[in-house]
């Protein structure tokens, strides 16, 4: 497949995609929607732990962390009168600053030990959310969270909450497909595959690999912000390690270091449990074999895999490789 | 007084539980660059093999933990080696953490849909009866469980300096390139590596699950205070991790008691963030030099 042919088949799926997210909801039952819903929070968590580790390289295991911090701020905020938009803004910013600071470690150390860091500060975090009960009411966690209202608009009902989702996911996007195309992503890359080489050539990359950390978080803190008025019930449970955990696999699986990885990896980590759910415990078991299967023999993730798939057969085969694609491929762009 | 020797005989029966984990890890981490972020599962499976012995197929509690020493070898062994880390070894040491960690969810999943989610008793390898030392009540349990793993990690220890195939071992965790141009049969040395880790993991479930009880989610603790243990004590020096092991059960106790039970977690996390920073080859570890 020639690249030209490879765009247009990523613009159709994309253009499908679009559609379905745009009419899903209409055909869906409200818990549909609510988990379609999680779908694009959590999607906007992975898209900024895929800034920081596929694209600056950076393991960090503390998302949740971020996650968390942000939505205890929308939920404490909010629930005490604050307007939406400040407690957003407050959520993004202050984990931005979180993550500045949790990136320094990872000047000092890298990989494993930079893995064990960030998954100390998220268990870290995690007691704090559970214990310190005159903050975040512990274990019982924070209650009727409100909905935002837009312009007028009340946010309340699940469709238009999902439409503002949406919106959030399709801006936040645009904004980092715009910065992994400017100098700063093409230095996060370079920081990525060589940190030596990118210093000798003038790049800061003490400066880059903190705002890589600090956008990723930032981006956590947002999708927290979220999350808390689509739950509208916060409490500690859900932002304890394995959330970490999922959420880098699902940057993993659906390919780090692309642009649509995250999207696709919260398909498979969100979206099919649910469909799934007839296999219940096995469908973990089979997520699990995927994953080891994928690093075996695709480190590079389903879309490292499908873009293997679409490059190496030659073009007389056009007829089988989008077939074999496109399937995948949709979930990438959805 | 009385109070600090039980706080600290149990904080040493515990920490010599982390530090059989933690040795195994290091000893894969040294021979074949695994970071194995399954080991807490590695503990909590064997327990299941003995469980699956005795109420499935009806046999005493000894056969049932020699049979469960042979099906750890080969599936936590030898099987690992071959299917997981062997395959996936060239791509580097994330794509086989990512494995690991996928592992990890496949094991607890595993055990809790085929055996169910409720903590199940274990036969203890000790009554639970106290003994008088100096004025204070230890249990015999805690004193059982850290005599048998210092005595495990002794008889370890003389395998690898005193016999041949022991310093073949530990030629190939130095330089497997040197150790290969001496003769030395390299890979049959890392699969020795893994096995002696299955080996460990099952001692350190024999001595742990009485405590715990045998439960899918055991491990997760586990692993966690594994890591911390050879991490404290230093990646690639064993007697590092039994050290870490050790100090690590002992803090672990005392925080509970001391500081806060909600918080005990939190002084070994900021230990290891802390060592990690300053001194990221650990307590007692050589430090490793950077290639570009």
């Amino acid at each position: 497949m020639t690249p030209s042919q490879k765009k247009v088949l990523a613009a159709a799926v994309l253009v499908a995609a679009a559609v379905f997210l745009l009419v899903a909801p209409h055909l869906l039952r409200p818990y549909g929607i609510f988990i379609l819903s999680t779908w694009v929070v959590m999607t906007i968590a992975a898209i900024g732990l895929n800034l920081t580790l596929g694209y600056a390289g950076q393991v960090s295991l503390a998302q949740a962390a971020f996650v968390g911090i942000g939505a205890y701020i929308a939920a404490y905020l909010t629930t005490r009168g604050w307007p939406f938009w400040s407690t957003y803004i407050l959520a993004g910013s202050s984990c931005f600053v979180v993550g500045w600071a949790l990136g320094y470690p990872a000047l000092r150390v890298q990989h494993h030990y930079l893995a064990f860091v960030t998954l100390a500060f998220n268990t870290l975090v995690y007691l704090i959310f559970r214990n310190e009960e005159w903050l975040t009411r512990g274990i019982y966690g924070i209650m009727n969270i409100p909905r935002p209202e837009v312009l007028g608009w009340s946010m309340a009902r699940p469709i238009p909450f999902y439409y503002f989702l949406l919106a959030h996911l399709v801006l936040i996007s645009w904004a980092t497909w715009g910065l992994i195309r400017s100098p700063w992503g093409r230095a996060f890359i370079a920081v990525r595959e060589n940190p030596i080489r990118a210093l000798s050539l003038g790049i800061d990359t003490r400066r880059y690999t903190l705002m890589a950390f600090a956008l990723g978080a930032g981006l956590g803190g947002l999708s927290g912000a979220l999350y808390a008025p689509l739950t509208q019930f916060v409490d500690p449970t859900p932002f304890a390690l394995g959330l970490s955990l999922n959420l880098l696999l699902m940057v993993i699986v659906g390919g780090s270091g692309y642009f649509f990885g995250p999207f696709l990896g919260a398909v498979v980590a969100v979206l099919l449990p649910e469909w799934l759910r007839f296999a219940q415990g096995y469908y973990l078991m089979g997520y699990a074999a995927l994953v080891m299967l994928l690093m075996a023999f695709c480190p590079t993730g389903l879309l490292g895999f499908v873009d293997r798939v679409l490059t190496s057969k030659p073009k007389t085969t056009s007829a089988t490789p989008p077939l074999a694609g496109t399937p995948a491929a949709q979930k990438a762009a959805g | 007084m009385a109070d600090f020797i039980q706080l600290l005989i149990a904080g040493l029966a515990t920490g010599g539980i982390y530090a059989l984990a933690a040795v195994g890890f290091t000893l894969l981490w040294q021979t074949s660059q695994t970071i194995n972020f399954a080991q807490g599962e590695f503990v909590m499976l064997p327990a299941f093999f003995v469980l699956i012995g005795m109420n499935y197929f009806g046999q005493p509690f000894w056969l049932s933990v020699v049979i469960a020493l042979v099906v750890t070898m080969v599936t936590l062994g030898a099987m690992f080696k071959k299917l997981i880390v062997d395959p996936m070894i060239n791509h580097g040491v994330l794509p086989l953490v990512i494995a690991t960690i996928g592992l990890a969810i496949l094991m607890k999943e595993g055990v809790r849909e085929f055996y169910g989610a409720d903590a199940w008793p274990f036969p203890p390898l000790a009554e639970a009866i106290n003994v008088n030392v100096l004025g204070a009540a230890l249990s015999l349990q805690s004193l059982v469980i850290l005599g048998v793993s210092i005595a495990a990690v002794l008889a370890l220890q003389l395998f690898l300096n005193g016999t041949r195939t022991g310093r073949q071992m530990q030629a190939t965790a130095q330089n497997p390139t040197v150790a290969r141009l001496l003769g030395i049969p390299v890979e049959r040395m890392i699969l020795y590596t893994f096995l002696i880790n299955a080996a460990l993991v099952m001692l350190a479930a024999l001595l742990i699950t009485p405590i715990y009880l045998a439960k899918f989610s055991n491990g997760e603790l586990l692993g966690l205070y594994a890591f911390i243990a050879a991490i404290i004590g230093g990646f690639n020096q064993m007697r590092g991790a039994i050290a870490g092991g050790l100090l690590l059960g002992v803090i672990d106790n005392f925080t509970a008691v001391y500081i806060s039970t909600q918080y005990r977690l939190v002084v070994p996390l900021l230990f290891l963030i802390v060592i990690i920073l300053f001194r990221p080859q650990g307590l007692f570890g050589r430090v490793e030099e950077r290639t570009v």
